[in-house]
Protein backbone atom coordinates (compact mmCIF):
# COMPACT_ATOMS: atom_id res chain seq x y z
CA UNK A 1 0.00 0.00 0.00
CA UNK A 2 2.91 2.55 1.24
CA UNK A 3 4.65 1.70 -1.97
CA UNK A 4 1.76 2.06 -4.32
CA UNK A 5 1.05 5.99 -2.83
CA UNK A 6 4.92 6.20 -3.22
CA UNK A 7 3.78 5.73 -7.14
CA UNK A 8 1.34 7.52 -7.36
CA UNK A 9 0.45 10.26 -4.81
CA UNK A 10 4.22 11.05 -4.23
CA UNK A 11 3.54 14.63 -2.68
CA UNK A 12 7.30 15.74 -3.18
CA UNK A 13 7.60 14.53 -6.71
CA UNK A 14 4.50 16.59 -7.47
CA UNK A 15 5.52 19.34 -5.99
CA UNK A 16 8.75 19.49 -8.21
CA UNK A 17 6.87 18.53 -11.09
CA UNK A 18 4.02 21.10 -10.25
CA UNK A 19 6.37 24.28 -12.21
CA UNK A 20 6.59 22.18 -15.16
CA UNK A 21 2.87 21.25 -15.36
CA UNK A 22 1.48 24.83 -15.06
CA UNK A 23 3.73 26.25 -17.78
CA UNK A 24 2.53 23.20 -19.94
CA UNK A 25 -1.10 24.14 -19.09
CA UNK A 26 -0.28 27.41 -20.30
CA UNK A 27 0.43 25.90 -23.34
CA UNK A 28 -3.12 23.85 -23.16
CA UNK A 29 -4.98 26.75 -22.48
CA UNK A 30 -3.48 29.11 -25.41
CA UNK A 31 -4.22 25.93 -27.91
CA UNK A 32 -8.21 25.80 -26.60
CA UNK A 33 -8.13 29.49 -27.16
CA UNK A 34 -7.16 29.25 -30.88
CA UNK A 35 -8.12 25.87 -31.70
CA UNK A 36 -11.63 26.40 -30.03
CA UNK A 37 -12.71 29.27 -31.73
CA UNK A 38 -11.47 28.50 -34.89
CA UNK A 39 -13.58 25.27 -34.87
CA UNK A 40 -16.61 26.96 -34.26
CA UNK A 41 -16.03 29.75 -36.66
CA UNK A 42 -15.57 26.81 -39.56
CA UNK A 43 -18.31 24.81 -38.37
CA UNK A 44 -20.47 27.70 -38.89
CA UNK A 45 -18.87 27.96 -42.66
CA UNK A 46 -19.53 24.16 -43.09
CA UNK A 47 -22.52 23.88 -41.74
CA UNK A 48 -23.55 27.34 -43.91
CA UNK A 49 -21.99 25.28 -47.01
CA UNK A 50 -24.06 21.91 -46.12
CA UNK A 51 -27.43 23.93 -46.87
CA UNK A 52 -26.25 25.88 -49.87
CA UNK A 53 -28.52 26.12 -52.81
CA UNK A 54 -25.59 24.99 -54.88
CA UNK A 55 -26.03 20.74 -55.11
CA UNK A 56 -22.31 20.82 -56.23
CA UNK A 57 -21.39 23.08 -52.64
CA UNK A 58 -23.58 21.22 -50.77
CA UNK A 59 -22.30 17.73 -51.20
CA UNK A 60 -18.99 18.91 -51.05
CA UNK A 61 -19.26 20.24 -47.65
CA UNK A 62 -21.37 16.82 -46.57
CA UNK A 63 -18.65 14.74 -48.18
CA UNK A 64 -15.86 17.06 -46.18
CA UNK A 65 -17.21 16.83 -42.74
CA UNK A 66 -18.19 12.50 -43.72
CA UNK A 67 -14.71 12.79 -44.48
CA UNK A 68 -13.08 14.46 -41.27
CA UNK A 69 -15.25 12.85 -39.22
CA UNK A 70 -14.16 9.30 -39.97
CA UNK A 71 -10.46 10.01 -40.01
CA UNK A 72 -9.24 10.03 -36.24
CA UNK A 73 -7.78 13.12 -35.43
CA UNK A 74 -4.36 11.94 -34.15
CA UNK A 75 -4.22 10.11 -37.94
CA UNK A 76 -4.81 13.35 -39.18
CA UNK A 77 -2.11 15.33 -36.94
CA UNK A 78 0.46 12.76 -37.82
CA UNK A 79 -0.40 13.47 -41.57
CA UNK A 80 -0.22 16.56 -40.97
CA UNK A 81 3.11 16.78 -38.82
CA UNK A 82 5.11 14.49 -40.48
CA UNK A 83 3.46 13.86 -44.22
CA UNK A 84 3.52 17.39 -44.99
CA UNK A 85 6.99 17.80 -45.30
CA UNK A 86 6.96 15.15 -47.92
CA UNK A 87 4.85 17.54 -50.25
CA UNK A 88 7.50 20.46 -49.42
CA UNK A 89 6.01 22.16 -46.61
CA UNK A 90 7.23 22.25 -42.96
CA UNK A 91 4.86 22.87 -40.34
CA UNK A 92 6.13 23.56 -36.86
CA UNK A 93 4.10 21.54 -33.95
CA UNK A 94 1.68 24.26 -33.29
CA UNK A 95 0.42 25.31 -36.77
CA UNK A 96 -0.01 21.20 -37.42
CA UNK A 97 -2.05 21.06 -34.49
CA UNK A 98 -4.23 24.07 -35.57
CA UNK A 99 -4.60 22.47 -39.32
CA UNK A 100 -5.48 19.22 -37.97
CA UNK A 101 -8.11 20.67 -35.15
CA UNK A 102 -9.55 22.72 -37.60
CA UNK A 103 -10.40 20.28 -40.04
CA UNK A 104 -11.51 17.95 -37.37
CA UNK A 105 -13.29 20.20 -34.77
CA UNK A 106 -14.70 22.03 -37.59
CA UNK A 107 -16.70 19.22 -38.91
CA UNK A 108 -18.05 18.23 -35.89
CA UNK A 109 -19.32 21.45 -35.00
CA UNK A 110 -20.97 21.62 -38.52
CA UNK A 111 -22.62 18.63 -38.08
CA UNK A 112 -24.17 20.17 -34.36
CA UNK A 113 -24.99 23.65 -36.21
CA UNK A 114 -26.73 21.81 -39.10
CA UNK A 115 -29.06 20.18 -36.81
CA UNK A 116 -29.66 23.52 -34.80
CA UNK A 117 -30.46 25.21 -37.96
CA UNK A 118 -32.71 22.35 -39.31
CA UNK A 119 -34.33 22.39 -36.19
CA UNK A 120 -36.17 26.04 -36.60
CA UNK A 121 -39.15 25.77 -38.91
CA UNK A 122 -39.11 27.09 -42.50
CA UNK A 123 -42.40 29.30 -41.60
CA UNK A 124 -39.57 31.63 -39.39
CA UNK A 125 -37.92 31.98 -42.18
CA UNK A 126 -40.45 33.23 -44.50
CA UNK A 127 -41.94 35.49 -41.70
CA UNK A 128 -38.53 36.94 -41.34
CA UNK A 129 -38.17 37.87 -45.29
CA UNK A 130 -41.28 39.42 -45.77
CA UNK A 131 -40.66 41.84 -43.15
CA UNK A 132 -38.08 42.63 -45.39
CA UNK A 133 -34.78 41.15 -43.75
CA UNK A 134 -32.12 39.98 -46.14
CA UNK A 135 -31.08 36.59 -46.63
CA UNK A 136 -27.89 37.12 -44.14
CA UNK A 137 -29.95 39.28 -41.42
CA UNK A 138 -32.56 36.53 -40.71
CA UNK A 139 -29.85 34.03 -40.50
CA UNK A 140 -28.12 36.04 -38.09
CA UNK A 141 -30.74 37.54 -35.90
CA UNK A 142 -33.61 35.42 -36.43
CA UNK A 143 -32.52 31.95 -37.01
CA UNK A 144 -28.91 31.30 -35.28
CA UNK A 145 -30.31 33.03 -32.24
CA UNK A 146 -32.69 29.84 -31.71
CA UNK A 147 -30.73 27.35 -33.11
CA UNK A 148 -27.88 27.81 -30.99
CA UNK A 149 -30.05 27.74 -27.69
CA UNK A 150 -31.20 24.65 -29.36
CA UNK A 151 -27.86 23.01 -29.79
CA UNK A 152 -26.49 24.45 -26.58
CA UNK A 153 -25.78 21.27 -24.84
CA UNK A 154 -24.15 19.46 -27.49
CA UNK A 155 -21.97 22.54 -28.34
CA UNK A 156 -20.84 22.76 -24.85
CA UNK A 157 -19.91 19.07 -24.39
CA UNK A 158 -18.10 18.92 -27.90
CA UNK A 159 -15.93 21.82 -26.61
CA UNK A 160 -15.53 19.76 -23.59
CA UNK A 161 -14.31 17.18 -26.31
CA UNK A 162 -11.89 19.48 -28.32
CA UNK A 163 -10.00 20.32 -25.04
CA UNK A 164 -10.23 16.88 -24.29
CA UNK A 165 -8.35 16.74 -27.46
CA UNK A 166 -5.52 18.95 -27.35
CA UNK A 167 -3.79 16.19 -25.54
CA UNK A 168 -2.95 14.41 -28.81
CA UNK A 169 -0.37 17.70 -29.44
CA UNK A 170 1.84 16.15 -26.92
CA UNK A 171 2.51 14.00 -29.69
CA UNK A 172 3.89 15.94 -31.97
CA UNK A 173 6.20 16.93 -29.27
CA UNK A 174 3.99 20.22 -28.09
CA UNK A 175 5.03 21.01 -24.68
CA UNK A 176 1.20 20.97 -23.56
CA UNK A 177 -0.05 19.90 -20.05
CA UNK A 178 0.03 16.07 -20.82
CA UNK A 179 3.43 16.60 -22.53
CA UNK A 180 4.97 17.93 -19.88
CA UNK A 181 3.48 14.89 -17.35
CA UNK A 182 4.96 12.69 -19.14
CA UNK A 183 8.40 14.22 -19.52
CA UNK A 184 8.48 14.63 -15.57
CA UNK A 185 7.23 10.61 -15.56
CA UNK A 186 10.24 9.68 -17.35
CA UNK A 187 12.56 11.88 -15.94
CA UNK A 188 11.49 10.65 -12.28
CA UNK A 189 10.76 6.85 -12.99
CA UNK A 190 7.36 8.09 -11.00
CA UNK A 191 3.51 7.97 -12.37
CA UNK A 192 2.39 11.03 -10.30
CA UNK A 193 3.25 13.90 -12.49
CA UNK A 194 0.13 11.77 -14.58
CA UNK A 195 -1.65 11.42 -11.43
CA UNK A 196 -1.07 15.49 -10.95
CA UNK A 197 -1.71 16.59 -14.82
CA UNK A 198 -5.30 13.82 -14.18
CA UNK A 199 -6.51 16.32 -11.69
CA UNK A 200 -5.51 19.16 -13.07
CA UNK A 201 -7.97 17.76 -16.18
CA UNK A 202 -10.26 17.00 -14.20
CA UNK A 203 -10.37 20.64 -11.94
CA UNK A 204 -10.78 22.18 -15.43
CA UNK A 205 -13.79 19.59 -16.91
CA UNK A 206 -15.66 18.17 -14.67
CA UNK A 207 -17.57 21.27 -13.35
CA UNK A 208 -18.19 21.66 -17.89
CA UNK A 209 -19.41 17.92 -17.26
CA UNK A 210 -21.73 18.66 -14.87
CA UNK A 211 -23.49 21.80 -16.54
CA UNK A 212 -23.73 19.22 -19.88
CA UNK A 213 -25.39 16.90 -17.53
CA UNK A 214 -27.76 19.15 -16.21
CA UNK A 215 -28.20 21.28 -20.05
CA UNK A 216 -29.03 17.98 -21.02
CA UNK A 217 -31.71 17.30 -18.82
CA UNK A 218 -33.28 20.60 -18.77
CA UNK A 219 -33.82 20.38 -22.43
CA UNK A 220 -34.91 16.79 -22.36
CA UNK A 221 -38.10 18.31 -20.13
CA UNK B 1 11.33 13.50 -63.33
CA UNK B 2 9.92 16.85 -61.02
CA UNK B 3 6.59 16.73 -62.19
CA UNK B 4 6.07 13.26 -60.18
CA UNK B 5 6.94 14.30 -57.14
CA UNK B 6 3.80 14.66 -55.23
CA UNK B 7 2.95 11.12 -56.44
CA UNK B 8 6.20 9.77 -55.48
CA UNK B 9 6.12 10.96 -52.08
CA UNK B 10 1.95 9.83 -51.40
CA UNK B 11 1.22 7.20 -53.89
CA UNK B 12 4.58 5.35 -54.85
CA UNK B 13 3.15 1.87 -55.83
CA UNK B 14 6.66 0.40 -54.93
CA UNK B 15 6.13 0.96 -51.42
CA UNK B 16 2.35 0.19 -51.35
CA UNK B 17 2.72 -3.35 -52.87
CA UNK B 18 5.12 -3.75 -50.09
CA UNK B 19 3.23 -2.13 -46.93
CA UNK B 20 -0.25 -3.34 -48.18
CA UNK B 21 -0.25 -6.34 -45.77
CA UNK B 22 1.06 -4.52 -42.72
CA UNK B 23 -1.28 -1.54 -42.79
CA UNK B 24 -3.92 -5.27 -43.12
CA UNK B 25 -2.52 -6.47 -40.47
CA UNK B 26 -3.32 -2.87 -38.77
CA UNK B 27 -6.39 -2.97 -39.52
CA UNK B 28 -7.66 -6.38 -38.38
CA UNK B 29 -5.98 -4.81 -34.77
CA UNK B 30 -7.93 -2.16 -34.82
CA UNK B 31 -11.05 -4.27 -35.95
CA UNK B 32 -10.40 -6.32 -33.29
CA UNK B 33 -9.71 -3.60 -30.60
CA UNK B 34 -12.38 -1.39 -31.49
CA UNK B 35 -15.28 -4.75 -31.61
CA UNK B 36 -13.99 -5.78 -28.19
CA UNK B 37 -14.16 -2.15 -27.05
CA UNK B 38 -17.75 -2.03 -28.34
CA UNK B 39 -19.06 -4.89 -26.53
CA UNK B 40 -17.35 -4.58 -23.05
CA UNK B 41 -18.21 -0.57 -23.20
CA UNK B 42 -21.60 -0.89 -24.17
CA UNK B 43 -22.70 -3.60 -21.83
CA UNK B 44 -20.62 -2.00 -19.02
CA UNK B 45 -22.71 1.20 -19.49
CA UNK B 46 -25.81 -0.55 -19.71
CA UNK B 47 -25.10 -2.88 -16.72
CA UNK B 48 -24.72 0.55 -14.58
CA UNK B 49 -27.49 2.50 -15.93
CA UNK B 50 -29.60 -0.25 -14.67
CA UNK B 51 -27.63 -0.44 -10.99
CA UNK B 52 -28.18 3.26 -10.79
CA UNK B 53 -32.16 2.65 -11.48
CA UNK B 54 -32.32 0.78 -7.83
CA UNK B 55 -31.87 4.17 -6.16
CA UNK B 56 -29.49 3.45 -3.96
CA UNK B 57 -27.59 6.60 -2.79
CA UNK B 58 -24.10 5.30 -1.90
CA UNK B 59 -24.29 2.67 -5.07
CA UNK B 60 -25.56 5.63 -7.63
CA UNK B 61 -23.18 8.24 -5.93
CA UNK B 62 -20.26 5.61 -6.74
CA UNK B 63 -21.42 5.00 -10.58
CA UNK B 64 -22.02 9.18 -11.33
CA UNK B 65 -18.16 9.71 -9.67
CA UNK B 66 -17.23 6.85 -12.31
CA UNK B 67 -19.11 8.22 -15.47
CA UNK B 68 -17.97 12.02 -14.19
CA UNK B 69 -14.49 11.07 -14.19
CA UNK B 70 -14.11 8.92 -17.51
CA UNK B 71 -16.14 11.67 -19.23
CA UNK B 72 -13.66 14.60 -17.92
CA UNK B 73 -10.08 12.95 -18.51
CA UNK B 74 -8.54 12.88 -22.19
CA UNK B 75 -8.27 9.22 -22.96
CA UNK B 76 -4.89 9.76 -23.58
CA UNK B 77 -4.05 10.44 -20.09
CA UNK B 78 -5.67 7.59 -19.16
CA UNK B 79 -3.98 5.66 -21.37
CA UNK B 80 -0.50 6.59 -20.13
CA UNK B 81 -1.55 6.78 -16.73
CA UNK B 82 -2.83 2.99 -17.54
CA UNK B 83 0.22 1.67 -19.23
CA UNK B 84 3.19 3.29 -16.93
CA UNK B 85 0.93 3.06 -13.62
CA UNK B 86 -0.23 -0.40 -13.89
CA UNK B 87 3.39 -2.23 -13.69
CA UNK B 88 3.93 0.32 -10.50
CA UNK B 89 1.13 -1.32 -8.92
CA UNK B 90 2.71 -4.64 -9.93
CA UNK B 91 0.12 -5.14 -12.72
CA UNK B 92 1.31 -6.26 -16.05
CA UNK B 93 -0.67 -6.46 -18.93
CA UNK B 94 -0.17 -5.91 -22.42
CA UNK B 95 -0.29 -2.63 -24.30
CA UNK B 96 -3.78 -4.39 -25.99
CA UNK B 97 -5.44 -5.11 -22.99
CA UNK B 98 -4.39 -1.60 -21.88
CA UNK B 99 -6.13 0.02 -24.80
CA UNK B 100 -9.00 -1.88 -24.61
CA UNK B 101 -9.69 -1.44 -21.08
CA UNK B 102 -9.17 2.16 -21.04
CA UNK B 103 -11.34 2.64 -23.67
CA UNK B 104 -13.79 0.26 -22.52
CA UNK B 105 -14.04 1.82 -19.51
CA UNK B 106 -14.37 5.64 -21.10
CA UNK B 107 -17.46 4.08 -23.99
CA UNK B 108 -18.98 2.34 -20.73
CA UNK B 109 -19.07 6.35 -18.44
CA UNK B 110 -20.75 7.89 -21.83
CA UNK B 111 -23.23 5.10 -22.47
CA UNK B 112 -23.70 5.36 -18.81
CA UNK B 113 -24.97 8.64 -18.73
CA UNK B 114 -26.97 8.49 -21.97
CA UNK B 115 -28.58 5.07 -21.31
CA UNK B 116 -29.80 6.74 -17.91
CA UNK B 117 -30.79 9.53 -19.39
CA UNK B 118 -32.96 7.49 -21.71
CA UNK B 119 -34.40 5.42 -18.50
CA UNK B 120 -35.51 9.14 -17.06
CA UNK B 121 -37.31 10.05 -20.15
CA UNK B 122 -39.75 7.68 -19.63
CA UNK B 123 -42.71 8.81 -17.44
CA UNK B 124 -43.61 8.22 -14.35
CA UNK B 125 -47.06 6.63 -15.35
CA UNK B 126 -45.45 3.38 -17.35
CA UNK B 127 -44.03 1.89 -14.28
CA UNK B 128 -46.97 2.81 -12.16
CA UNK B 129 -49.22 0.88 -14.61
CA UNK B 130 -46.44 -1.58 -15.12
CA UNK B 131 -45.73 -2.16 -11.27
CA UNK B 132 -49.80 -2.66 -10.69
CA UNK B 133 -50.38 -5.26 -13.23
CA UNK B 134 -48.26 -7.32 -10.64
CA UNK B 135 -44.80 -7.27 -13.08
CA UNK B 136 -42.39 -7.19 -10.25
CA UNK B 137 -39.33 -4.32 -10.66
CA UNK B 138 -36.86 -6.09 -12.83
CA UNK B 139 -39.40 -7.26 -15.32
CA UNK B 140 -40.91 -3.54 -15.19
CA UNK B 141 -37.77 -2.20 -16.11
CA UNK B 142 -36.91 -5.52 -18.92
CA UNK B 143 -40.32 -5.27 -20.76
CA UNK B 144 -41.59 -1.91 -20.67
CA UNK B 145 -38.93 0.15 -19.70
CA UNK B 146 -35.71 -0.56 -21.14
CA UNK B 147 -37.42 -1.77 -24.66
CA UNK B 148 -38.88 1.71 -25.00
CA UNK B 149 -35.28 3.75 -23.25
CA UNK B 150 -33.25 1.75 -25.27
CA UNK B 151 -34.76 2.75 -28.93
CA UNK B 152 -34.50 6.46 -28.09
CA UNK B 153 -30.59 6.19 -26.90
CA UNK B 154 -29.38 4.83 -30.42
CA UNK B 155 -28.52 7.28 -32.29
CA UNK B 156 -26.33 9.13 -29.53
CA UNK B 157 -25.20 5.67 -28.41
CA UNK B 158 -24.11 5.31 -31.99
CA UNK B 159 -22.43 8.51 -32.59
CA UNK B 160 -20.45 8.08 -29.12
CA UNK B 161 -19.47 4.97 -30.22
CA UNK B 162 -18.12 5.92 -33.19
CA UNK B 163 -15.85 8.44 -31.68
CA UNK B 164 -14.16 6.24 -29.13
CA UNK B 165 -13.42 3.40 -31.24
CA UNK B 166 -11.49 5.96 -33.47
CA UNK B 167 -9.50 6.34 -30.58
CA UNK B 168 -7.65 2.47 -30.82
CA UNK B 169 -5.34 5.35 -33.30
CA UNK B 170 -4.08 6.42 -29.94
CA UNK B 171 -2.79 2.93 -29.26
CA UNK B 172 -0.02 3.88 -31.32
CA UNK B 173 1.39 5.99 -28.54
CA UNK B 174 2.01 2.71 -26.46
CA UNK B 175 2.94 0.62 -29.26
CA UNK B 176 -0.25 -1.46 -30.44
CA UNK B 177 0.30 -2.74 -33.88
CA UNK B 178 -3.10 -1.09 -35.13
CA UNK B 179 -2.89 1.17 -38.11
CA UNK B 180 -1.82 4.59 -37.12
CA UNK B 181 1.51 1.68 -35.87
CA UNK B 182 2.36 0.30 -38.61
CA UNK B 183 2.05 3.28 -41.23
CA UNK B 184 4.34 5.24 -39.00
CA UNK B 185 6.37 2.18 -38.63
CA UNK B 186 6.75 1.92 -42.63
CA UNK B 187 7.17 5.43 -43.11
CA UNK B 188 10.26 6.19 -40.99
CA UNK B 189 11.60 2.77 -42.50
CA UNK B 190 10.93 3.81 -45.80
CA UNK B 191 11.34 7.63 -45.53
CA UNK B 192 7.97 7.97 -47.75
CA UNK B 193 4.57 9.70 -46.87
CA UNK B 194 3.25 6.63 -49.20
CA UNK B 195 2.10 4.02 -46.03
CA UNK B 196 0.87 7.47 -43.93
CA UNK B 197 -1.52 7.89 -46.81
CA UNK B 198 -2.27 4.15 -46.65
CA UNK B 199 -2.89 4.40 -43.03
CA UNK B 200 -5.43 7.37 -43.71
CA UNK B 201 -7.12 5.73 -46.40
CA UNK B 202 -7.69 2.42 -44.59
CA UNK B 203 -9.60 4.35 -42.02
CA UNK B 204 -11.64 6.10 -43.98
CA UNK B 205 -12.67 2.80 -45.88
CA UNK B 206 -13.31 1.25 -42.40
CA UNK B 207 -15.24 4.27 -40.90
CA UNK B 208 -16.88 6.10 -43.99
CA UNK B 209 -19.38 3.60 -43.91
CA UNK B 210 -20.02 3.61 -40.30
CA UNK B 211 -20.23 7.41 -40.31
CA UNK B 212 -22.83 6.90 -43.00
CA UNK B 213 -24.89 4.42 -41.03
CA UNK B 214 -24.74 6.45 -37.56
CA UNK B 215 -26.65 9.85 -40.10
CA UNK B 216 -29.37 7.50 -41.18
CA UNK B 217 -29.66 5.86 -38.15
CA UNK B 218 -29.84 9.33 -36.98
CA UNK B 219 -32.84 10.76 -39.37
CA UNK B 220 -34.54 7.42 -38.79
CA UNK B 221 -34.57 7.08 -35.23
CA UNK B 222 -35.16 11.22 -35.13
CA UNK B 223 -38.46 10.87 -37.47
CA UNK B 224 -39.71 8.01 -35.51
CA UNK B 225 -39.38 9.96 -31.89
CA UNK B 226 -41.55 12.95 -33.84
Amino acid sequence: MEAIAQQFFNLAIMERALPLLLTGLKQTILLCLMVVPLGLAGGLLFALLSRSSLAAVRWAAIVGIDFFRAVPPLVLLIFVYSGLPFAGVRPSPFAAVAVAFFLNTSSYYGEIYRAGIESIGIGQWDAARSTGLTVSQTLAYVVLPQAVRNVLPDLVSNTVEVVKLTSIASVVALPELLYSADMARSVTFNTSPLVLAALIYLLLLWPVVRLVSRLERRMAT
Amino acid sequence: MHQFGFFDAFFKWQLIERYFPAIMKGMAVTIEIAFAVVLTGILLGLLLAIARSFRVRPVSALIVLFADMFRALPPLVLVLLVYFGLPNAGIYLPSFAVLWLVLSLVLAAFCEEIFWAGILSIAKGQWEAARSTGLSFLSTLTYVVLPQALRLTVPPITNRTIAITKNTALGTVIGVGEILNQATTAQSFSGNATPLMMGAIAYVVLFIPVVAFGRFLETRFAWRRA
